[in-house]
């Protein structure tokens, strides 16, 4: 359990107020001039003694990516972007640091802008975050007014501003090109990598893609030093991390603890423990719904960090933690979710775009018991099928979750499914076509 | 992907008012001079408040010679991003989350609620009060489902009595406060026990 003393997110339900006086008396903004004045050799290194790894889902390296940033600025400037296109199903921990803690976000930007050498920085917010970003406005003008942004941000002769952008509802924005894309006033459409964006990003120029989590937790490791949080958890996988628990559990909450802690801890000391005990637990999400889910029997040992759920076949993710108890059924469930990825592919790579609504059929129709044997096969078939043949990482997303079901709970998909193929009872059914679209006078 | 649809009844013409054409020369100075495109996104969001929270054909042509881009392209974001509303919605536009986290806490409930309440097909004008709704996928906020967005506002921590009361007062045009139904601060653990689902949607 995390001591009270090391939680980084001290104002996570907004017990103590949001705005910069109150900031301030948490410590934000302390000495920031002096950490920025040690240099960029020095907040890169802080940042990879810690160890801190992306927030975002890929759990990439910080300091790693911070490096990739041209040390000198060129002929094009360098810009620095924010995701907060939080929109992974079972996440919302985002949503809570733009609205209680955004002057965590704020200082972390300018110490992000100042070390990868960028002037100009966008908060790229989702769009249904309205009133997130309004407050998160109100915090940044808040900031403008005491000169910690600006010309000469905080006294450091860095010049620094913020921005933000509005997205409109495209969850694949979350991904950095189409983000980048988005802004540039584009569809949301992922581009192709290499060149990486820290090489030629927003408008051509280099540009570092963080999450806000990942940036809101820098000052406080430069304050506190890399080697503090690098003893927090385990090695790989240090510091702490925002949980959202959600689904069929008694009290849903997002709360903030170390790496590596018993998913079991955190249902049952957190969150209040699953809707009719325990052993009434179907399946856990761990990662948001883009991570494969995980059946009871791996969930009683499991250790929440990235390698000991790569291990077991599934990510952090995102540390959405969905909670799925026995009252549920799991099919339904995966298959909304497969509804959700059909709903959000942009539609650029064909495996996904057509794949993403194939599976999404396939899961309806052995909810509604009109699949057949053949079908179960045909549906891992599909899932391989786009996995690895997309531009961006949304095909294994929408594809991981159907594995994980065919996986752990194959047999209850069997138990639905039935032996003649439709085709052959002449059911005036076409095959694969959108079923929900049809009459089922014949079914 | 989705599918969206242009309205059958497009108005002729569109203009920024006076007031919204201030917040554009402000939204155009974020971005790099060569790269106006960039304020497509806000600006079509400008256009959706001015008129009556939708966009016609009309208003992405004008954006479009604004900005000095191609008319496609902008047509192209308008119905690539599921927040521009190319159809009229409702005074009060009621969107339900109905993605996997709101369902096991009975979302659905909600969706059924609406059918009856408001207007049994989604994207409809319900007779009475202006109101229409849909189902959208994750809004974020998945530790307080299940919930849903009026217009710009998140309520959560709903089952079927608190929903029910939201959506007469809409219909009523007089709608009830935002934020948690269960009386919760924001996202913090709650100490009462549920049992076994009961107290949900």
């Amino acid at each position: 359990m995390l001591k009270k003393e090391n939680r980084i997110f001290k104002n996570l339900y907004n017990e103590f107020g949001w705005d910069i006086e109150n900031s301030l008396k948490r410590d934000d903004w302390k000495d920031t001039k002096d950490l920025i004045n040690k240099g960029r050799e020095w907040i890169i290194n802080e940042i990879k003694t810690s160890e801190l790894r992306g927030r975002g889902g890929a759990g990439f390296s910080t300091g790693l990516k911070w490096s990739f940033a041209p040390k000198e600025v060129g002929s094009r400037p360098h810009y620095l972007v924010i995701n907060a296109d939080e929109s992974e199903p079972g996440t919302c921990k985002d949503r809570d640091i733009l609205r209680f803690e955004p002057q965590k976000l704020i200082e972390g930007c300018l110490i992000a802008g100042y070390t990868t050498n960028a002037h100009v920085c966008y908060i790229y917010i989702r769009g249904e975050y309205l009133n997130e970003g309004k407050r998160l406005q109100e915090a940044i003008d808040q900031a403008y007014a005491k000169n910690f942004l600006g010309k000469n941000a905080c006294g450091t002769g860095w010049d620094f501003d913020i921005h933000i952008h509005y997205g409109a509802g495209a969850y694949i924005c979350g991904e950095e090109t189409a983000l980048l894309e988005s802004i540039e006033g584009n569809k949301g459409q992922p581009r192709l990598k290499p060149p990486f964006p820290a090489l030629v990003g927003l408008y051509g120029c280099p540009t570092i893609v963080n999450n806000v989590e990942t940036v809101a937790v820098v000052p406080t490791i430069l304050r506190r030093g890399g080697k503090w949080f690098a003893s927090i958890g385990r090695p790989k996988n240090t510091g702490t991390k925002i949980f959202c628990i959600s689904g069929n559990v008694n009290a849903p909450c997002n709360v903030e603890e170390e790496m590596g802690i018993p998913l079991k801890d955190l249902i049952e000391k957190h969150a209040g423990g699953v809707i009719g005990g325990w052993d009434n637990l179907q399946a856990v999400i761990p990662g948001g719904s883009s991570m494969p889910l995980l059946p009871k029997k791996i969930c009683d040992t499991l250790t929440m960090d990235f390698d000991s759920l790569i291990e077991n076949k599934s990510g952090l993710g995102t540390a959405g933690i969905v909670v799925i108890n026995k009252d549920q059924d799991i099919v339904e469930c995966m298959a909304r979710i497969a509804r959700f990825y059909k709903h959000e592919s942009c539609g650029q790579c064909t495996p996904c775009r057509e794949g993403s609504g194939w599976m999404w059929r396939i899961l309806d129709r052995v909810v509604k018991r009109k699949a057949t044997f053949s079908d179960i096969d045909l549906l891992s078939d599909v899932t391989k099928q786009i996995e690895g043949h997309t531009i961006c990482a949304f095909g294994e997303g929408s594809a991981w979750p159907v594995q994980g079901l065919l996986r752990h709970f194959r047999k209850e998909v069997e138990s639905r499914c039935r032996e003649e193929p439709l085709i052959k009872k002449k059911l005036n059914n076409p095959y694969l076509v959108d079923q929900h679209l049809l009459e089922n006078k014949n079914a | 992907m989705s599918v969206k649809k242009v309205h059958d009844n497009q108005p002729k013409e569109f203009k920024f008012s006076d007031e919204n054409l201030k917040k554009v020369e402000e939204i155009l100075k974020k971005y790099p001079e060569k790269n106006k495109k960039s304020a497509v996104m806000p600006l079509l969001y400008l256009a959706q408040r001015q008129n009556d929270n939708w966009i016609s054909l009309a208003a992405m042509k004008y954006i479009a010679n604004y900005l000095a881009m191609p008319y496609i392209s902008v047509y192209e974001v308008a119905t690539f991003y599921t927040m521009y509303n190319l159809a009229p919605v409702g005074k009060h536009f009621i969107q339900v989350c109905t993605t996997t986290p709101c369902l096991l806490r009975g979302a659905d409930k909600i969706v059924k609620l609406c059918k009856e309440n408001i207007s049994p097909n989604e994207n409809e004008i319900s007779k009475k009060g202006n109101c229409s709704w849909m189902e959208v996928e994750c809004l974020g906020a998945c530790v307080s489902a299940p919930m849903v967005q009026i217009n710009n506002d998140y309520y959560e921590d709903l089952d079927e009595k608190s929903a029910k009361e939201i959506l007469t007062s809409l219909l009523n045009d007089k709608p009830l406060k935002p934020g948690s139904y269960r009386g919760r601060k924001n996202t913090s653990p709650e100490k009462i026990l549920i049992s076994n689902g009961e107290k949900h949607a």
